[in-house]
């Protein structure tokens, strides 16, 4: 019994390495540059969704704004590197820096209110920025973009093909997961999970949620960020179509879809969503001559739809006993209503 | 005085439901508040904890005030409070329960949280010895690793004291911590809450369980309809005729 | 100048009206369900589009506008069923989610079906405009100002003057209350959402003459909806459909004067000052729960 027990202790502590080494060398198998794409745009989405899903699953807020956070990275590198000619490390940081800022600046009074006036108040803040990027059109060229974006260079490496970037892009996703799975098991991931279970409850314990709410929106914020900042490096061209409204949507899509308050949910939730998305361009013209890949925003929203009424707790979280932070919680019959006791 | 309610007014929309209620708690005592349904009990609690601004009168504690204060900051002053209606992290493990409790205690911040190496660090390991140590104190222990929601009713509400405690508080909210409870339980709870003040610790009860109430409590607030109507020790309390007529309700002479 | 400036008055009015009929249908149905139906400006475009098609296949125009409300507003009260229902148990942040996901498969759908071409619809009455002042007033303007003028009048009538909206208005001041004196919640939720398909599709078919109707239209209708009953504090009705006129009135004068660009940009810039200085609207008192 015990020699069984010490066997799948050993498979445990080797299985998430395994699979991580099994997957990393993917790239030297497939012998496909669109495969490695879609495993590269996996890995972009997941690095946003590992951030909603903090700020969703955790402590309990919904942003319909991250398509303009996405946004704001990429046009920080694209305006940064082409126009001013900053070294692509340090636009990267913009990227980064940018979002986070303007995070800072909406979140504050915003996160006060209810949560309905968030999801307005982010969607309103994306759709804003998507409108900029389309009329600012010195600064950001308008409906057409920005193109002409440098290849990321660290050091002496240069990033300038798609194997190279899949690397790249993995590597800050298992960074963005370890910083995460440390974040959920400290003394903050408690507070953060405290806020989703009863914010009274959490209020009383010492903990400051507005604030907390606050620095979990700018974490999300930095890192759409360092995503949008690493596509413009990868596809070397930014337009506003990306960082639109829907965009908002489909992060909140893979958010929910891999399961709220889960570690890995939100890479789950990426991952299904762009294959379905692929599948769907693939499948959509087949069945409907003519037509193209949009019309896939229609099977998300439908989706997203099904999700919220009938498993809001997601499809990742098998096993999970917690209720989602989506539901409901008795807790405003503590305050504001004259006791019943 | 550890802690001093003078004038405590509260309404909502037209209705009073607390009015001019004012009391005193002297430390290292447990004072009851109690009531029939509906007399502002807990509209006390929430108004001494933050979670409801009062609209006249002040809160004192430990010669400062604090009425306007957010809930987490009266939290740090030393206050913490259990919910009527428990509002424990359901889906957190007890042991996580006990240690959010001891948020305060700790000084991780979030870009540090971030960056530690995996595994428990110094400050962890020492919150969850100290919570394992209380958890032991209410008969938790063996429980740790459940998650708080598959724990029976009683237990859980054992657990919220727990992590009322786990920050070290000067003063304790216990908003009926017998209720739900069997007769076995009750008892087990009036003992705990009497060590608890043996150890020093101060609380103010709301509680309809009046067996316990005559039982633990030093001195007795009366409330009906949101205003103190009696104050004293129990055998004072339950001498007074007007006292008896509030919980006999036999007439209604506030309008 | 002076001209103008009643020019963009009067366009500005003509706007605000729609504004203030999509705010108008939100802040009821949020008031009667705790809904926020932000698929709206959908059930606005989806109408205009249907009224168009119907027409298109040589059914006069007035029976065109019926057969489109009346479908738009069973489309309401199957999304309700489909979608509201079986979540009313649900968090105020799920029914959002929810109706964002349905406002953005019916924008997919109305683009599978209408394409991304723009249509327009005949003017409801012929002639020329009629000068007041110096400045022209479309005979369309008069149809739309004659719509919200109608709704509200019928609004009214229906909440003060019948027993139904009567009852329906006791059951958003105490849903128990409500439930005591046989009012079914979830019969009245149905009704709110057909009741805001039929007004959301009239308002479309009633913009569709001025504006180009494309089947993405609803979606800055719904949020300037939206922002029209955010500025009179979302729970008001009074309060909605002035913020609807101010909002139309101010796009139209910052569009004429400053730049056409800005027109879009000025409503969510409106809606995050009111959001982050002032959330409990300009025009509304915190609280107020008003039919």
């Amino acid at each position: 019994m015990d020699r069984f027990r010490c066997l799948m202790k050993i498979k445990k502590t080797f299985l998430w390495p395994a699979a991580v080494l099994l997957f990393l060398a993917l790239p030297l198998v497939i012998d496909s540059n669109y495969l490695i794409s879609v495993l590269i745009v996996i890995g972009l989405y997941t690095i946003i969704v590992q951030g909603l899903g903090i700020l969703m699953g955790y402590a309990g807020q919904v942003s319909f704004g991250h398509g303009g956070f996405f946004g704001l990275g990429g046009y920080a590198v694209a305006i940064m590197t082409t126009r001013y000619g900053w070294h692509p490390v340090l636009a990267l940081l913009a990227a980064i820096i940018l979002p986070g800022l303007i995070a800072a600046i909406i979140g504050r009074p915003t996160l006060k209110l209810r949560e309905l006036y968030l999801a307005m108040g982010t969607m309103g803040f994306g759709i804003l920025i998507h409108t900029m990027f389309n009329e600012a059109g010195e600064l950001t060229g308008g409906p057409s973009g920005i193109a002409g974006i440098p290849y990321l260079t660290i050091g002496g490496l240069t990033f300038d093909n798609d194997i190279k970037f899949f690397y790249l892009i993995w590597a800050v996703v298992l960074l963005v997961l370890f910083g995460i799975n440390n974040l959920i098991r400290s003394r903050v991931g408690r507070a953060l999970r405290a806020i989703s279970e009863s914010e009274h409850a959490a209020e009383t314990a010492g903990i400051d949620t507005g604030k907390l709410k606050l620095k979990a929106f700018i974490f999300s914020a930095l890192l759409a960020g360092l995503a949008g900042g690493l596509y413009a490096f990868y596809v070397t061209f930014v337009s506003p179509a990306p960082f639109g409204f829907n965009t908002s949507v489909q992060f909140v899509l893979m958010a929910v879809v891999g399961g709220l308050g889960t570690f890995l949910g939100p890479l789950l939730g990426a991952a299904l969503v762009v294959l379905l998305g692929e599948l769907l361009r693939w499948a959509i013209p087949l069945v409907i001559p003519g037509a193209g890949g949009e019309y896939e925003i229609i099977f998300f929203g439908l989706i997203l739809v099904v999700l919220m009424i009938y498993r809001p707790e997601g499809l990742g979280a098998f096993g999970k006993i917690s209720k989602s932070p989506m539901e409901k919680t008795p807790a405003a019959s503590d305050v504001g209503l004259p006791e019943s006791g | 005085m550890l802690l001093e309610v003078q004038g405590l007014t509260k309404h909502f929309g037209g209705v009073a439901a607390v009015r001019d209620v004012g009391f005193k708690v002297i430390e290292g005592t447990i004072f009851a508040l109690i009531g029939p349904n509906g007399a502002g009990k807990t509209t006390v609690f929430n108004l001494i904890t933050g979670m409801l601004q009062p609209d006249g009168g002040s809160i004192n504690f430990l010669g400062k005030r604090i009425d306007g204060l957010k809930p987490y900051q009266i939290a740090a002053a030393g206050i913490t409070r259990t919910f009527q209606n428990l509002q424990l992290f359901s889906g957190m493990t007890v042991l996580e329960n006990v240690m959010t409790g001891a948020h305060l205690k700790g000084k991780t911040g979030f870009v540090k949280s971030i960056l530690r190496r995996p595994g428990i660090n110094a400050e962890d390991k020492q919150i969850i010895e100290q919570s394992m140590a209380l958890l032991g104190e209410v008969g938790l222990d063996s429980s740790a690793d459940l998650p708080a929601a598959a724990l029976p009713f009683g237990r859980q509400r054992l657990l919220e004291i727990a992590r009322a405690l786990a920050s070290g508080p000067r003063l304790v909210l216990l908003d009926e911590p017998a209720a739900g409870l069997n007769s076995t339980e009750t008892k087990t709870l009036a003992r705990f809450l009497k060590k608890l003040r043996e150890n020093g610790l101060t609380m103010v009860l709301v509680e309809h369980d009046m067996e316990t109430v005559m039982e633990v409590a030093d001195r007795i607030l009366v409330l009906n309809f949101g205003r103190g109507i009696a104050e004293g020790t129990p055998a004072e309390v339950q001498a007074d005729p007007e006292v008896i007529r509030a919980y006999l309700g036999e007439d209604e002479q506030i309008a | 100048m002076s001209d103008q400036l009643l020019q963009l008055l009067f366009s500005g009015l003509t706007l605000g009206s729609i504004y203030s009929l999509i705010a108008l249908a939100l802040v009821t149905t949020f008031n009667i369900t705790g809904v926020l139906n932000l698929a709206l400006g959908e059930f606005a475009a989806i109408g205009a589009l249907l009224a168009i098609s119907l027409y298109a296949t040589g059914m006069p125009l007035i029976a065109a506008f019926i057969l489109s409300i009346v479908l738009v507003a069973i489309m309401g009260g199957v999304l309700e069923r489909a979608a509201i229902y079986p979540a009313r148990r649900a968090s105020g942040l799920t029914l959002i989610i929810i109706t964002i996901g349905l406002s953005i498969s019916l924008r997919g759908l109305a683009l599978l079906i209408w394409g991304t071409d723009t249509y327009s619809l005949p003017a409801f009455s012929k002639g020329g405009p009629f000068f007041i002042g110096g400045a022209a007033l479309n005979p369309q303007s008069i149809w739309i100002l004659g719509l919200a003028v109608l709704t509200l009048s019928l609004l009214y009538a229906f909440f003060e003057l019948t027993y139904a909206g009567r009852a329906v208005k006791a059951a958003v001041i105490n849903r128990t209350a409500a439930r005591l004196v046989g009012i079914n919640p979830s019969t009245v939720s149905f009704w709110a959402f057909v009741g805001s398909g039929a007004l959301g599709a009239a308002a479309g078919i009633f913009i569709a003459p001025v504006t180009m109707t494309t089947y993405d239209m609803g979606f800055m209708l719904g949020i300037k909806g939206f922002v029209a009953a955010v500025i009179g504090g979302l729970s008001n009705v009074g309060g909605a459909v002035l913020g609807g006129l101010l909002l139309g009135v101010l796009e139209s004068y910052s569009a004429g004067l400053i730049s056409s660009g800005l027109k879009d940009a000025l409503a969510i810039i409106i809606l995050l000052a009111v959001l982050l200085l002032r959330p409990q609207g300009i025009l509304g008192v915190l609280g107020e729960r008003k039919i």
